[in-house]
């Protein structure tokens, strides 16, 4: 049996463990951010939006849902790794793997997989739901698909770090109340920060997270407050240098072998 | 014959600064039986741990099957399998997929990952149960799961960390009877226990490790020629007094119809059942005050082996 296959099968084998853990408990992980979406949708788009009028050039409804989507995707692929890879090394099942041929690659690549996995499965869900509150435009389909893979990417790596470095439950509560979240509500999810002062613009984009929606949204709009080419540098920058360190990682054992 | 297990002056010294192994050297062929024992703390989950990847290593070598544990960890992890003390799996996953995802790790294909698995939770009883989450399985069960889950990638050379730990002795001689077919088909084992009994029954060679080193190192039956005394006890159908004597043997009387004699080797019994009988005295039942490894191992890690 080549290195190669095992590899492969490894992967294939970790990513189905992945998508097997987050369907079974889809009360859970999917479930939620369904409500929480359409509550946003209702409160914010229809309630609120329909005072507001007009955002960047588009009816407030449709300049919100790109920006909840993308926080449904990021919050979620982030969510997916840091628990279920924390609650592997909590139960010490880390060990099935480290004790079998399985390459540190093979792990990442594999649990980052399982993270976008849930990630998209929720963005797609939370598309469906905004279709009853909007009509979503299409600007550049390609552009939609890469920042969402991208940016759910970059934040199953962020979970994965988190859940390495962990060593209780409150840990990975941590990063997503504190900085995530905080992150999203200023990233542009409700509004284009072409309304701020132009100091809190500049502030903001030191955001990761308004590249990421605004990205999104030019997919979707066509609109956008930054630029595309940096914001697709950016993420790509992170990508490899939070994956490179999560290998680093993960060949030295940190959090996980003595 | 490339050993199975080759250990050599391997030391772990772990951040705290204690020295857990002082250059602790082994070898293990293959086809063997091996016991590996020691008090709590003596080193053997920390050497085990190193042969599975689990604890970096400070110094020295390791290989299994050849294949050195560092360099080689690829081959070397292929050709073992492991069954730790504790339990290490997901107590949500269903018992089939345990051991069906382990055989992924390793590179099995879903078919033959499946074929594998259902051979061995069939062997261990536990085939029923492949549909449970493992969390509703008894601590025998979960031992047993453990066990598949470990030999689901035909490993060449199998570790045991105290494998009937907590089991109840019906299920504890079924997993001796698994693990003696296990090793006379050609797997070579390599077993823990804190059942010197255990070890006695299943092994043919034994390490004894102490505080990081290796005390002892040889086949069971040097270990066992090397014990000068054995203490037998007496069961009465009659009393004795406190100051029962028997001459030429050391007797103690810890209660009145009982009695412990201690038999040096090369005594023969027959002469104490002839004096007891000439004095009147009728034994019920015999048996030896402990198992004989077990007298022989509190000996050596004493450190005042006679």
């Amino acid at each position: 049996m080549s290195p190669m296959r095992v590899q492969w099968v490894a992967f294939q084998t970790i990513v189905t463990k992945e998508i097997r853990r987050f369907m079974r408990i889809w009360q859970q992980t999917l479930l939620p951010p369904a409500i929480t979406m359409s509550l946003y949708f209702i409160i914010f788009g229809n309630l609120i939006g329909s005072r507001i009028g007009e955002m960047g050039g588009v009816d407030y409804m449709a300049y919100i849902v790109p920006g909840l989507i993308m926080m449904s995707v990021i919050t979620n692929a982030y969510g997916n790794v840091s628990s279920s890879f924390f609650s592997n090394k909590f139960q010490r099942s880390v060990e099935e793997m480290m004790v079998a041929p399985v390459h540190p690659a093979t792990i990442l690549i594999g649990y980052v997989t399982g993270g976008v996995a849930r990630g998209v499965a929720v963005g797609v869900i939370v598309t469906l739901l905004s279709l009853y509150f909007t009509d979503l435009q299409v600007h550049n389909v390609g552009v939609m698909v890469a920042v969402i893979l991208l940016s759910a990417i970059l934040f199953s790596i962020g979970g994965f770090i988190n859940a390495v470095f962990a060593t209780k439950f409150d840990d990975i509560a941590i990063i997503p109340t504190f900085v995530i979240t905080p992150l999203t509500y200023l990233g542009g999810v409700f509004y284009s920060i072409s309304l701020l002062p132009e100091f809190w613009q500049d502030v903001s984009k030191l955001n990761p997270i308004l590249y990421m929606v605004n990205t999104f949204r030019y997919g979707v709009l066509g609109v956008s407050d930054i630029s595309i080419v940096f914001a697709f540098s950016m993420l790509i920058f992170f990508i490899l240098l939070l994956g490179g360190y999560s290998l680093w990682l993960l060949n030295r054992g940190t959090g996980m072998r003595q | 014959m490339v050993a199975a297990l080759a250990v050599e002056d391997l030391t772990k010294v772990y951040g705290n600064g204690f020295q857990a192994l002082k250059g602790i050297t082994l070898e293990v062929e293959q086809g063997d039986f091996f016991a590996l024992l020691g008090p709590n703390g003596a080193g053997k989950s920390t050497t085990l741990g190193i042969l599975s990847g689990l604890i970096q290593k400070t110094a020295g070598r390791a290989s299994i099957m050849g294949h050195d544990v560092n360099r080689e960890a690829f081959a070397a992890k292929r050709s073992l399998g492991v069954v730790p003390q504790e339990f290490n799996f997901n107590q949500f996953e269903k018992v089939e997929d345990i051991v069906v995802t382990q055989a992924g790790y390793f590179g099995l294909r879903p078919h033959e990952a499946r074929e594998n698995a259902e051979h061995l939770l069939k062997a261990l009883d536990l085939w029923d149960k492949r549909d449970q989450q493992s969390r509703m399985l008894s601590g025998g069960m979960k031992r047993r799961l453990m066990i598949a889950r470990a030999l689901v990638h035909n490993p060449e050379v199998l570790i045991l960390d105290e494998p009937t730990a907590g089991v109840d002795i019906e299920l504890r001689r079924s997993m001796w009877e698994f693990m003696v077919e296990l090793n006379r088909k050609g797997t070579t084992i390599i077993l823990t226990t804190h059942y010197l009994e255990e070890a006695e029954q299943l092994c043919r060679n034994i390490a004894i490790i102490n505080k990081g080193e290796i005390v002892q190192c040889t086949s069971k039956r040097e270990l066992l020629a090397q014990l000068t005394t054995e203490t037998f006890v007496f069961d009465l159908n009659n009393s004795v007094a406190d100051d029962f004597s028997l001459e030429g043997f050391p007797v103690h009387v810890p209660a009145a119809d009982c009695l412990e004699v201690t038999v040096e080797k090369g005594q023969s019994i027959n002469r104490i059942f002839e004096e007891l009988s000439t004095r009147g005295v009728q034994v019920r039942s015999m048996r030896t005050k402990s198992n004989r490894l077990e007298e022989l191992f509190v000996n050596l890690v004493r450190g005042d082996n006679k």
